[in-house]
Formats: C-alpha cells, structure tokens, sequence
C-alpha cells in the first residue's frame, strides 16, 4: 500500500498549480518601476582585436540613457573561475581574465562588446546598431587539437598557449600503466566524441538591477540555481561590494540544467549600472541570445583504452581526453572535466589500474561549463561505450561482461580518489532485467525483422558520485567555495513552519518533497509547511542547487534543524507536563509522557513557546526557530542501469526508441512520483543528446545551430514511455536521509544505452559498425551503414 | 523588429493597391517573415496583410477540380483538401503553425524544403494570381525565387485531383523538422509526376527519370535502376549530397508503394 503522505507518499506537486495556471513569478515578470532596459551588443565574429568603438551617434539616438563598453571596467574584476586546477607538474591551470565587457578584443560569437541602456528595450537594440566597432579580425581558434599544435593562434595573448592545464588523476607512473595494458590478453580501444550542447532552459536568463541611493543598498533579480553564490562571487571579485548590501533574489526559475549556476556577466553589468544610472536596468536574453550566451555542456574528444585479462577481468584503463573551455573560464568550468570526470572513470567496475589524462584547451567559442550531469555523462559515455565494444570483440554477452567485473564489496576506494560507500550493482542489474524484459527480446527482434527493421539492444550501467562534498576535501581539490548547505526551521506561534533553505528550486519540486520529511519528523499534515528559497534577504547562506545536491545536503541541514527544533519542544512540553524531557515522546503531532495518558498537542508547544505564560525560561529561550549547517563527509553515490530498445529503419537510417528501462539505485526515496519525473526529463535529454542535439561551429568560429531551425531538441514523440524502477536501494551511509539524488542520473545514464542500442541493431543486421559519434543521426547512421 | 506601417485590406483590389508602396510587402500567416521581422533580418516600410480578404479564403472540390485560396490555412487544406494534399498539410509544422501559415505565403515564399512546392510541382497544378495564370511548372525557379512579380498576389490555386491517386513521403530534418527531403508522387489525368523538395540546391523540382520510369510501369521495382544525382543537391549539418539523393530514391519508392 503506497503511503499518503510523509516520507514515502507521491502527493502531486504543490508548485505546479501556479506554474500551470500561469501565476509563476519568473524574474522577466519582475518590473520596478521606473526600470531602462540594456541591450548588449556582440560580437558576430569569433576572434578580433578592438580597434576602437565609437558609440557617439547611437549615444544621440532617442531613448539612449548611457552607453557603456570595456574601457568603463577598467580596474573592475572580471568574471572569476570558482575551482583552480593543478595540472600534473603541480602547477596552477592558465587563468586569462574574463572582463564584463570585452577588453582589447573579442573572443567569441556572442562576447559582449558594448551595453546600450534605454528607455525601451527597442531603442536600445536601434542604438546598438548605431555604434561603430573597427574590428581587426584574427584567424579563430575553434578545433581542439589545431588549438595546442605550435604555433597556434593565441585566444588569450598573455598565456603561453592555448592549454588551461594539462592533468592525470588515478596511477601517475606511466611506465606502470604501460606495463599493465602489455600484459593484457586483450586490449579494446575507442575514439569517441562527446558532443557540444546547449542547455536551453524553456524559461531564458533574465536579470534586473535595481538601487536604492537612499539605503546604499543593490538588489539583483537573476535567473539563478545559487542566489548566495553569485552574490558572493559578485561583490567579493567582480564589483566589490559589501554583501550586507547586496540581495539577490532568484524567484520561480524556468529550468537551469546547469547553466544557471554561473555567475554571468550581465548580472554583474545590471547590478553595477543600475547604480551608475540611478535607475532600474532589465535585461532579458532572447533565445537567439541564449544560443551564444549561455554556458554551454560537454564538448569532450576521448581516446579510451581498456585492457582485460584471458578471464575478461579488467586490467586497466587508459584514457585521454581533450575538453573544451570556449574562450573563458565560466564558473565551474575547470571542474568538470577534472574532479568531475576524471574521479567517476572507475564507474561500476574493480578495474585496478586507473590513469584519466585531461587536457583543457581555450578556443574561440562560447564557455563550456557543467551541464545536467556534468563530466559524470562523459565518464560513463567512454566506460560504458568501450565495455560495449570489447564485449562484441570478445564475443561475450555484454551485461555478463559487465556483471563479472563488479565492485561488490563496499565501502570501496576506487583507484581515481573516491570511496564508494554503498551499493548493489548485481541487485540493480536484477531489477533492469526484469523491468526491461530482456527475455522477451529475442521475440521483439523477429518483429522488427518481419516489417524490414533492424533491432537492438543496448544496456549500461552508470554511477554518480552527487551531493559534491566534503568542503575540506574540495577545498583541497581546488574548489574555492564550500559546499555544505543550510536550512533554518522556523515555527510559528501556531504550529505553521516556514523552512528557508540554501537549495534552489528550479523544477525539482522541493515546495512539495522537502515538507514531506518534516511533517513525517513531527508527524504534522505537509500544508503547515511551506519551503522558502532564492532569496538571499529570507534563507541562510546556503550553496544553492546543482550535482543532485539539494536533499542530500539542504535536507540533511533541514532534518538537523528540524531535530533541534523538536529536542527544544520537548523541553518546553516537559514543562507544561510536568514531566523530564528525556521522558517526552513526540508522535503524530502530540507530545507525551511515555507510560503515560498525559499528553500536549504540537500547537499548545508551539504557541507557549511565542506566548511564554508558563515557559521554562530558566532553561531554553521563547521562540521555536533553528539553523543548522551541514557539511557532508562523502559523497553520494546512486548507480544504476539503463537499456535502451531501438528500431533501426535500415534504408534511411533512422533510429526510433521503442523501449527504455532505467533501474537506479538512489537510496531511500521521499517522494517517487518526483523522482520518477526527475528520471523521466534526465532520459528525454539524454535522449536528446545520443540521437538529436549537436551544437555545431564552423572553422571561422561562427555558430551553425543558433537556432532552433538547426540544433534539434528532443520532442514528446521522439522518446517513447520509460519503465522505470527504483526499488533497489542501498541508503547513502552518510547522511541522516539516507538519500543519494536523482536529479541527473537519466541523462548520466542513458546516451551510452541508446547508442549501444543502435550498434547492436546495425550488427544484428550484419553491419561492421562498432561506433557512431552522437548525435546517431539518420544521416550518420546511413553513412556508417554503407562506409 | 523595425516599425512599419500595417494595413489589412478587404479586398484583392485594395491589396495591391497598398503594396504599390516602396519596400511594401505581403504578410500571409507571417510564420515566416514575422520571424523574420523580430531577427531584424527584413525592414519593409508597411505590411499588407492578406488575411481580411473573403475571396482569398476557402477549400473547395467541383467536378474534380480542387480549388485552395490563397489565404487558406494550412489546417483548411488539412480539413477540406483531397486526402493526399490534405495529409501533407496536416503535418506542416504545429497546430499553431498551421492555424495562421497560408497555402499563398508558403508558395510565394518558396522555402527550398518546404512541403508544398513538391506537391504543386506532382500535381501540375495552376497558381492564380491577381493578374495571371501560372503553371506549377513555371512558377518555382530556384530557392525563394519564383515567377511572382512585385506585389503580385497569389489569389488561389487549382488543382485537378488525379485520378490515380497521390501520395506524399516526408523525411524530417531532426531539428527544424522541415522536410530533409520529401517527395510527392501523383498519378494525374497526363501521366505520374514526381515533385521532389528539401533536396537540390535549386528548391523543389520534377524528377522526370522517374516519371519516364514509373510512366512505363507504375511499381517500386521500375525506380530500382535509378540513382538521383548527387551532384545537385543540397549538403549541410543535417545529411550530405549522397545521403539526400539516396532519400530521393528511397521516398519516391515508398510514394509508389502507398499509392500501390
């Protein structure tokens, strides 16, 4: 019997009522009166020295309130790189400023040159076309490996080269490495891609900047995932502002996926001229704007190597891996192919000898940063994918394969720095059989067959390492922030919570979830709770919502909180017992004295705990409000196994998804209907990526998908009905839920799926194809057919 | 987008009247040029809108002639036209799309991968203009060019349902889900005629190889020995010369199929 409420219980998300009916609050329905808008003008080539820009006659155009470029930044901060990487000599990575506007040339299709502040946004676009930008346009650096070969033109003329860092993680001795993969039975070596993509949040990046001269205060409304950290980033190494003076506010935010954690320029720009001005600067980004403003995802060019013994027992692994930063270090962009990747290369598997080479190289392209997943898509794309391959080159059944070289004793150093702490990848792979219905498969394919299709199986395992923690140990890996989070547990006189926390809701559904574990705590109904988020003026300084983090860390914060709220209201309800509070049990909302039928009701707690007639003053304070931080000491680790079932339409090429199973492991869960939801979207892009999305850049740097016309998005039809399971589950050992996070396994897990799949279907029907680069294509699914 | 003046007519006559103007320009369902517009990639001084004209409107059939205004929407063809026309635009876009883009605004327009030149060109039908009569034939002559002149106005077009039966095969660029390549076979009162779009690099045209072909003997196996040339067709991110002309074959041979 599912529960109905509490932990466990799928009430409908409590959220969507105002989402669907049109009375979300996103920040570009945020006005304040008296409000200019700013248009930035960019660049439309991708590499060019400024020569000069003059703004004198769009400065003349109606409407223009000012015109700002570079050179009103000077000696102001520039965009900072939150996570420094020390490369394999144990030197720091190249670190190349990142100015608000662009200083001394532009550096990609998009760069921001000048920002045109008017009355309407209408006049601002006019005048932008009026200012004259003397351009000197220089070759564009956009091919990875063109970028580090000699001689290259520089994207940042104070570096040495092109190279951010050069870095290995897991067994440094190459010689041993060597020595592993030549005493190898069998060595299986891939060459893949892992595409470029564009985030694409339904809801575009939106920031308004307002300032009150009369308190000396700023308030920033931004599309944000991290409130706290884009103030900190903003006023500690942009403008230099004093963060009791700052408030940003990221109200209802349509979709992040990532690329709304970052600090962008523009928020920065809206913020410092809104004072400038003495007025209200709104900017709001179009789609097109998106296209080449946003941080973009992946964008990986791998050589993998995986060597087995005569038993098909993994030996070691090699990989080499360039990774794209586009012209700028965004936020986190250095992380994510490093401690993000690099430290996930073990995946499921006791592979013993372990070396990830990561080299990340600057190009004249838009910044690459952490997308849905975030180096854990691209680390289990290269496993999985190679797994694949040296099954079918050894003859093997994949899944056995997979299944031999399991970790199944935990808790498990892996030989790239994390300890797994829990996990039953046998179990989980139990479930995907069954959900899948593997045996029934056989019977499929002789369907397919019978109308001319091919068909094909394809499954993957994948794990995540989420809720990124200990602040002590990323501190030590570089990271230049803390990741603990925070919640204050507030009570009000009668019986109603507000719970403010660090986690950001952007369609994960913590209105709805997170009250489901204290009304189970205090055993209250959900609708006295009520979350409050994203805004830095109303919840503790929390780090916000990314990596599957929000209930495995903000919860644990809150059930801290929440713990000490109850321990105070025992105190309280001892009192009015008459009774020890070591001797007070609370359930159902009622305190009692165990043993006995003298009982108080939470409401008669809460209201004397705000009216203290009769209050144990001596020994706790009036009021029933708590904060807890907490900072984790592991990360979680949820795993799972994904298979894909594809049609193959052999004369066009065209892959059709006609099944999909995902088994995940993530640990106790608080609301499945959510955490289905989550591992539903998760699937469609990860489906979007293995089939359909590619972001694509000439040889001059010019984007050729800024649109919707070119860069394919997934659609309702193009994903088929998920069977999806959850009921293996190994609690995390670590935190008081015992929760991992759900919200990026399905597009972790499934692009190695869907492209197995393909490859199973285009050899069942006797074609020698062992890979194809997504997106899989028709066109290059055709093209790999007929080779 | 840039201002500009707008006027919504009532009549044909007062249409061309208002797009005498300089840099005056036709607005159809604008699924188009209002996009168009808000790139700032067109700046036309006033807008004439197309869509206030009764005698423009409607989708008829009278003695197997099929008459579509030019102001017909997509979704009015995909209500009232003959099966095969009325399942092409039923798969034009989206609702919203096919809710405001007319048959006239779509042909005028002459997108290189549009669905309807395809069918025109299959279908010979007659453009009819405010002042002419223009054979599908005549009409398309390259990418967003066709005999139109200026503020000329596609009033309707005509169309004598085939006897034998049509068919449309589309194969879906992934992203803009404009046909990569589409064929349109029909089997009319003058013989099979084969339309062909999204496939050369000068906009919808006849495959007459495989009209000679499936002339002779209307089966698959009469376009076995025909390979499209590659050379004149259109290559980018979404498939290569080879692949399209491949597509062209392969379409063509289901069109026949279904038609049977």
């Amino acid at each position: 019997m599912p529960k109905d409420h509490g932990i466990g219980a799928s009430p409908k998300r409590r959220e969507d009522v105002r989402f669907l009916t049109g009375a979300g609050n996103y920040t570009d329905d945020i006005n304040v009166n008296g409000q200019a808008y700013v248009h930035f003008l960019r660049s439309d080539v991708a590499h060019a020295k400024i020569n000069g820009i003059d703004t004198s006659a769009a400065e003349a155009m109606p409407g223009v309130v000012r015109i700002f470029t570079g050179a009103d930044f000077e000696g102001v901060g520039g965009m900072p790189c939150g996570w420094g990487v020390t490369d394999r000599h144990g030197e720091p990575m190249q670190e190349p400023p990142h100015p608000i506007l662009a200083q001394g040339k532009v550096r990609h299709v998009g760069d921001p040159i000048a920002a045109v502040i008017a009355d309407t946004y209408e006049q601002a676009r006019d005048a932008a076309e009026a200012i004259e930008v003397d351009l000197d346009d220089l070759p564009a650096v956009v091919d990875m490996k063109a970028a580090l070969a000699d001689g290259a033109t520089k994207v940042h003329d104070d570096l040495t080269s092109n190279l951010c860092y050069d870095w290995v993680l897991g067994e440094t001795d190459d010689a041993a490495v060597q020595a592993a993969f030549d005493s190898a039975a069998h060595v299986t070596t891939l060459e893949l891609v892992n595409q470029r993509l564009v985030a694409n949040p339904m809801e575009p990046r939106v920031a308004v900047g307002d300032y009150n001269r009369g308190t000396d205060e700023h308030t920033l409304y931004t599309t944000s995932q991290n409130p706290h950290v884009i103030r900190l980033l903003m006023c500690a190494f942009v403008l230099g502002l004093p963060e009791h003076k700052v408030r940003v506010v990221a109200p209802d935010v349509g979709g992040g996926f990532g690329t709304k954690i970052f600090h962008y320029a523009e928020e920065a720009f809206v913020t410092f001229a809104a004072k400038a001005i003495n007025r209200p600067v709104k900017w709001t980004a179009s789609r097109s704007e998106a296209f080449m403003s946003d941080a973009q995802g992946r964008d990986h060019v791998t050589r993998i190597e995986l060597a087995l013994d005569a038993s098909n027992n993994f030996t070691a692994l090699r990989t080499n891996t360039l990774a794209n930063m586009g012209a700028y270090l965004s936020t986190f962009s250095s992380s994510v192919p490093t401690w993000l990747h690099g430290t996930l290369m073990a995946g499921n598997y006791k592979t013993p000898t372990i070396q990830v080479n990561v080299k990340a190289v600057f190009t004249n392209t838009v910044p690459v940063d952490a997308y849905r997943g975030a180096g854990r898509p691209e680390a289990t794309f290269q496993i999985e994918r190679v797994i694949d391959k040296a099954a079918r080159e050894l003859g093997v059944d994949p899944v056995a394969l997979r299944r031999q070289n399991f970790i199944t004793e935990f808790p498990y150093d892996t030989p790239v720095a994390l300890t797994y702490d829990t996990g039953d990848y046998h179990g989980t792979m139990d479930k995907l059989e069954a959900a899948a219905d593997f045996a029934g498969f056989a019977a499929r394919r002789a369907a397919s067959e019978a109308k001319g299709k091919l068909r094909g199986l394809g499954v993957n395992c994948y794990i995540e390492a989420c809720g990124i923690a200990p602040s002590n140990i990323v501190g030590m890996l570089g990271a230049r922030a803390g990741l603990y989070d925070a919640a204050t547990v507030r009570v009000n006189a009668t019986g109603s919570i507000s719970v403010m926390v660090g986690a950001h809701s952007h369609g994960q559904g913590h209105e709805t979830a997170f009250p489901q574990v204290v009304a189970d705590m205090i055993g209250i109904d959900e609708s006295m709770i009520e979350i409050v988020h994203g805004d830095t003026s109303k919840i503790p300084f929390g780090m916000g919502t990314y990596g599957s983090r929000s209930l495995a860390v903000c919860g644990s914060a809150m059930v801290k909180a929440t713990e000490k709220v109850i321990a105070k209201a025992k105190k309280i309800a001892a009192h009015l017992l008459e009774a020890s509070d070591a001797d007070i049990e609370l359930k159902d909302g009622v305190f009692s004295v165990a043993g006995t039928d003298k009982s108080v009701a939470w409401g008669d707690v809460t209201l004397t705990a705000y009216v203290p007639h009769n209050f144990p003053l001596e020994e706790v304070e009036p009021g029933l409000e708590e904060t807890a931080f907490y900072d984790p000491a592991n990360f979680t680790f949820p795993a799972g196994a994904y298979a894909c079932e594809v049609e193959v339409d052999p004369e066009t090429g065209k892959v059709t998804i006609e099944r999909f199973a995902a088994a995940d492991d993530f640990g106790n869960i608080i609301n499945p209907m959510i955490v289905d939801g989550q591992v539903h979207g998760g699937i469609g892009q990860g489906i979007g990526q293995a089939l359909l999305e590619n972001c694509v850049y000439d040889a001059d740097g010019q984007l050729m998908t800024g649109s919707y016309m070119d860069y394919a998005m997934p659609r309702a039809d193009d994903v088929p009905f998920y069977t999806v399971d959850h009921s293996s589950q190994t609690p995390c050992t670590h935190n008081p839920l015992g929760v991992k996070g759900c919200g990026e396994a399905g597009a972790i897990g499934s692009p190695p799926a869907v492209v197995n799949a393909v490859i199973d279907a285009l050899q069942s029907g006797g074609k020698n194809v062992d890979h194809i680069d997504m997106p899989v294509s028709p066109s290059r699914v055709w093209s790999a057919m007929n080779a | 987008m840039y201002a500009f003046d707008f006027e919504r007519p009532s009549t044909i006559a007062e249409a061309v009247a208002a797009l005498q103007d300089e840099d005056a320009q036709a607005l159809g369902g604008g699924q188009t040029l209002i996009p168009t517009l808000k790139q700032r990639l067109a700046s036309p001084s006033k807008l004439v809108s197309l869509s206030g004209i009764a005698e423009m409107k409607g989708v008829s059939i009278e003695g197997g002639v099929l008459t579509i205004g030019g102001g017909a929407t997509h979704a009015e063809v995909a209500a009232d036209a003959c099966a095969p026309l009325a399942a092409l635009a039923a798969n034009i876009g989206d609702p919203a799309v096919r809710n405001r883009g007319t048959i006239g605004g779509s042909l005028a327009n002459n997108d290189p991968s549009a669905d309807y030149p395809a069918a025109m060109l299959a279908l010979g039908a007659t453009i009819i203009t405010n002042t002419r009569e223009i054979a599908a034939d005549d009409f398309f002559q390259g990418m967003f060019t066709t005999a139109l002149e200026e503020g000329e106005i596609i009033t309707s077009v005509r169309i004598d349902v085939p006897p034998g039966g049509a068919n449309y095969q589309k194969f879906e660029q992934p992203a803009s889900r404009f046909a990569l390549v589409g064929v349109f076979v029909a089997r009319t009162a003058n013989g099979v005629r084969v339309g062909v779009t999204g496939a050369s690099e000068d906009g919808a045209y006849r495959w007459s190889e495989a009209e000679e072909a499936l002339n002779k003997e209307f089966r698959e196996d009469a376009l076995m020995d025909l390979r499209p040339n590659p050379a004149i067709m259109i290559e980018d991110l979404h498939g290569s010369r080879e692949y399209r002309a491949h597509l062209v074959r392969v379409l063509t041979k289901r069109a026949v199929a279904a038609i049977g």
